[in-house]
């Protein structure tokens, strides 16, 4: 099993573009289906005139199964209202199906709409033979083909059977964003109806005939083991009809009900061994990162010479604990093992990931493995891991037969993977102006891909090239890598990297602002003044682009304009998976604690797919980062994470939550990532604004510790 | 194990289970009804609001031997004749985005509405404070309330 990283899977997408795409032309339709005209792997146009669009990547909240079928349904002019989507499970058809990385219409946007033209033209090239009129004559308008000269029409459905027998075009004109009439729209996301009457099925509520539930129990040690158990009582709980060992460091207890496991599990008699880590604590985890400080890195972006410019130096050190993802729909999976084969209904950001992880546990061949993927409660990366999966899998063999594997609270807040806690060393050297002629930023932080066993090329971790890119064009500029090891199980966690450097450089450029003497905002606008592109390994950061997103979210806060008594304004820019991202909160101050009243956001994210998915994905990003900021801290104690639930894990509830506004700076770009760009700059905002009300510096999250 | 008799969404439901059995899972595994949710198992979290006798409670920590003889609305049964107006509200002001905690969300929303059929804002967030999203959904949680209520909410 050699799954590509989450950087692979995202550069590759970028570099291929639709050669990506591995199965994309199928021989002349899909002869399977024999009534239906299918000229490529995402598409099926029936004679009843249904359109059916198949989505490739997984819905976790992010409105994927709106957007991806809206940009296919607009390049082959249907009607909306004719499209039912299809989700594709674990398959050779789609190339890499991860969702994550932000990347999901940035990567299928050249794909998706070349799937539609060609469908298109090739309905066009249908009608234009059925009635003996050029091609050129013919137009595809709202799931028909009209022939204006004759006032003919035929719609979609009627068409496909011509449409079937005629060669695939290699090459198709795609349409200009002028004449978009599906994207760019507000249309109706198509999941709500089902997910507010309570029909939507999430993995946690799929049901399959003889299913038995299992609880494990898992070694609260980090990398600790099972040395025995007792399950005398556990088997005396009714309906517990199975306790055994998986793997090296769990025991499942399976029963006819969750609450029968769940009873099982607490009645049952473990005794670990606690291996290598039962000492360690979230003390000795930071002295370690602080250890590795002293080592030299390897540079991720180098203008100039930073240490070699004269003037005023300062310098700031910040850091940021482990957080955890904690999506709302705890992990779960169903399986079935039948022998030779092993179907899955998973909710899983990496389908192909759960079949080859899974083949490998049991024994079997990737391709007697099917995954199904089910709607998932949230993902935020937490679902980009597979051990539910292979939990699941293994208890099924174990007992023969189908089964729901479910961790509670406690289980998915102790034996998750985490964002990985960092520390960032910052210093620059400013002119007489006060602008920074140098600076530089050291990133001292685990590899998560390094840790997973992944590549890590030139001691880089493959997510950074994403995350931890410059903002300013410095002309003495270093960013540097130092890869640290903890043991710590790390994570991808909503915008990953991007937070921790967004938060310290963030910071760091406010500090500068003030020992400048200058307004935190005309600073930066400053820094950002002259039009420069800044190459960072694949992306060129604009600074033109940024500048417009900090003057738009600046004008639209009313920046110039005074506040009421006792509030206060915070600013942050940052860019990663290749959007440009700017944040205004203003906050008061409430017993030394800071209140967000109303956060201004401005993106430019090239064009817009669903405006209204759009502000979605940034007012959430913006509650979660505010989670992040005030209280995300995972600690260890005795090898074990200290928080189990909501009570000493507490994201932001309702009465915490500010007024986020969102504006997009209209742009012809190709789309770039939204569901994570919105995270990283909250943190540093607002501890700016804290700054602003109380002339004391946040460098360490969360905030309130 | 204990036979126990409730109403669920105006059905008579008898059920054999132990009797501190939560609620939750009575209606999940015994009763199918999946639109009630699992989040936190310790009613921190609120994804498994139910009404109780019109009182919104959390079925997670709730044993089943409480409820019995009791009338119990879900999600199922909120909107038995038709959409509700706080599930039509949901949908107008696009509130979703996973989805998983909007059962409870607007169990709770009804129960508000139910006896505050024009809330204020401070009001909504004392009624809906319980309730965690994660994907952050709670402005157009707020706004979704006062269009249901706009519309003559408590229905």
């Amino acid at each position: 099993m050699s799954p590509l990283s989450r950087r692979e899977f995202v550069g590759a997408g970028i570099a291929a573009g639709a050669g990506l795409v591995i199965g994309f032309y199928l021989p002349h339709g899909n002869r399977s289906r024999k009534e239906s005209f299918s000229p490529n792997a995402y598409l099926r146009i029936a004679p009843d005139n249904k359109v059916t669009i198949v989505v490739a990547r997984s819905e976790m909240g992010q409105g994927i199964r709106t957007a991806l079928p809206m940009i296919l349904a607009e390049e082959l002019e249907a009607d909306w209202k004719q499209i039912e989507i299809e989700q594709a499970g674990a398959s050779t058809l789609f190339g890499d199906q991860t969702t994550g990385g932000s990347a999901s219409i940035r990567t299928t946007w050249d794909p998706m709409r070349k799937a539609g033209a060609i469908a298109r033209e090739m309905l066009i090239s249908a009608a234009a033979l059925t009635w003996s009129v050029p091609r050129s004559a013919c137009v595809a308008e709202s799931g028909h083909i009209k022939h204006a000269a004759s006032n003919r029409s035929l719609s979609y459905g009627e068409l496909v059977d011509k449409a079937a027998t005629l060669p695939i075009p290699s090459d198709v004109t795609l349409k200009q964003s002028k004449d978009y009439k599906i994207v760019g729209q507000r249309l109706a996301r198509v999941d709500s109806p089902a997910k507010v009457r309570g029909e939507a099925v999430f993995g946690i509520d799929l049901r399959i005939p003889g299913m038995k539930y299992a609880v494990l129990s898992r070694c609260p040690v980090i990398g600790g083991k099972v040395s025995g158990f007792d399950d005398k009582e556990s088997k005396k709980i009714s309906g517990v009809s199975y306790v055994g060992k998986i793997g090296d460091s769990a025991v499942a207890v399976v029963a006819d009900s969750v609450w029968g496991a769940m009873e099982g599990r607490r009645t049952l008699n473990v005794s670990w061994d606690e291996g290598a880590n039962k000492d360690l604590n979230t003390a000795g985890v930071m002295a370690s990162l602080k250890q590795t400080a002293s080592k030299k890195g390897v540079n991720l972006y180098s203008a100039g010479e930073p240490a070699k410019v004269s003037g005023r130096h300062i310098s700031a050190e910040y850091s940021l604990p482990f957080m955890a993802h904690a999506p709302m729909e705890p992990g779960n999976c169903t399986a079935h093992f039948e022998g030779t084969t092993c179907e899955l209904w998973a909710p899983t950001q990496v389908p192909q990931d759960c079949r080859d992880s899974v083949a490998t546990a049991i024994g079997l061949d990737p391709d007697q493995v099917k995954v199904n993927v089910t709607l998932m409660g949230g993902g935020f990366g937490r679902r980009l891991e597979h051990d539910y999966a292979v939990e699941a899998a293994l208890v099924s063999k174990a007992i023969n037969g189908p089964v729901k594997v479910l961790w509670t609270r406690e289980d998915d807040m102790r034996s998750s993977t985490y964002r990985p806690t960092s520390l960032h060393q910052l210093s620059a050297t400013l002119d007489a102006s006060g602008l920074p002629v140098g600076l530089s930023h050291r990133i001292i932080a685990p590899s998560i891909s390094g840790q997973k066993g992944q590549p890590v090329p030139n001691g880089v971790d493959p997510d950074l090239p994403d995350e931890a890119g410059p903002v300013y064009g410095i002309p003495n500029y270093l960013i540097e890598y130092v890869l640290a090891e903890t043991p710590v199980p790390l994570g991808w966690m909503r915008s990953v990297y991007a937070l921790q450097a967004a938060f310290a450089l963030e910071s760091f450029i406010d500090e500068l602002a003030v020992a400048a003497g200058k307004d935190p905002l005309k600073y930066r606008l400053q820094l950002l003044a002259k039009d420069q592109d800044l190459t960072y390994f694949t992306t060129t950061w604009h600074t033109t682009r940024m500048r417009g997103v900090l003057q738009l979210a600046a004008e639209k806060a009313g920046w110039d304009k005074p506040l009421p008594a006792g509030h206060y304004r915070g600013v942050a820019c940052f860019g990663c998976f290749a959007s440009y991202m700017a944040e205004v909160v203003e906050i008061t101050m409430e017993n030394d604690q800071p209140r967000a009243h109303r956060v201004v956001a401005a993106v430019d994210c090239g064009q817009v797919v669903n405006p209204s998915i759009l502000e979605q994905q940034i007012q959430g990003g913006i509650v979660y980062g505010l989670s992040n900021a005030l209280r995300a801290k995972i600690t260890i104690e005795k090898g074990r994470v200290v928080q189990g639930n909501f009570d000493d894990y507490a994201p932001l509830r309702m009465d915490e939550t500010p007024a986020v506004e969102v504006y997009a700076v209209p742009s012809p770009e190709a789309p770039t990532g939204i569901g994570e760009p919105s995270v990283p700059p909250i943190a540093p905002a607002l501890c700016n604004a804290m700054y602003a009300a109380t002339k004391k510096r946040i460098r360490a999250l969360p905030i309130l510790s | 194990m204990a036979d126990i008799t409730l109403r669920v969404n105006g059905s008579e439901k008898k059920v054999s289970v132990s009797p501190e059995t939560p609620l939750l899972w009575v209606l999940r595994d015994t009763l199918e009804l999946p639109g009630t949710k699992f989040g936190c198992g310790a009613g921190l979290c609120g994804a498994c609001t139910v009404h109780v006798d019109g009182n919104p409670i959390r079925s997670c920590s709730t044993p089943v031997s409480q409820v019995a003889g009791k009338s119990v609305t879900t999600i199922e049964g909120l909107g038995a004749n038709g959409l509700h107006l706080l599930q039509q509200a949901w949908i107008a002001e696009e509130v979703p985005q996973c989805g998983y905690c909007q059962t409870g969300q607007i169990m709770s929303a009804a129960a508000l509405l139910a006896k505050t059929p024009n809330p204020t804002d401070d009001q909504i967030t004392q009624a809906m404070n319980g309730n965690l999203c994660r994907c952050g959904t709670y402005e157009r949680i707020r706004k979704a309330i006062h269009r249901a209520a706009g519309n003559g909410g408590a229905r």
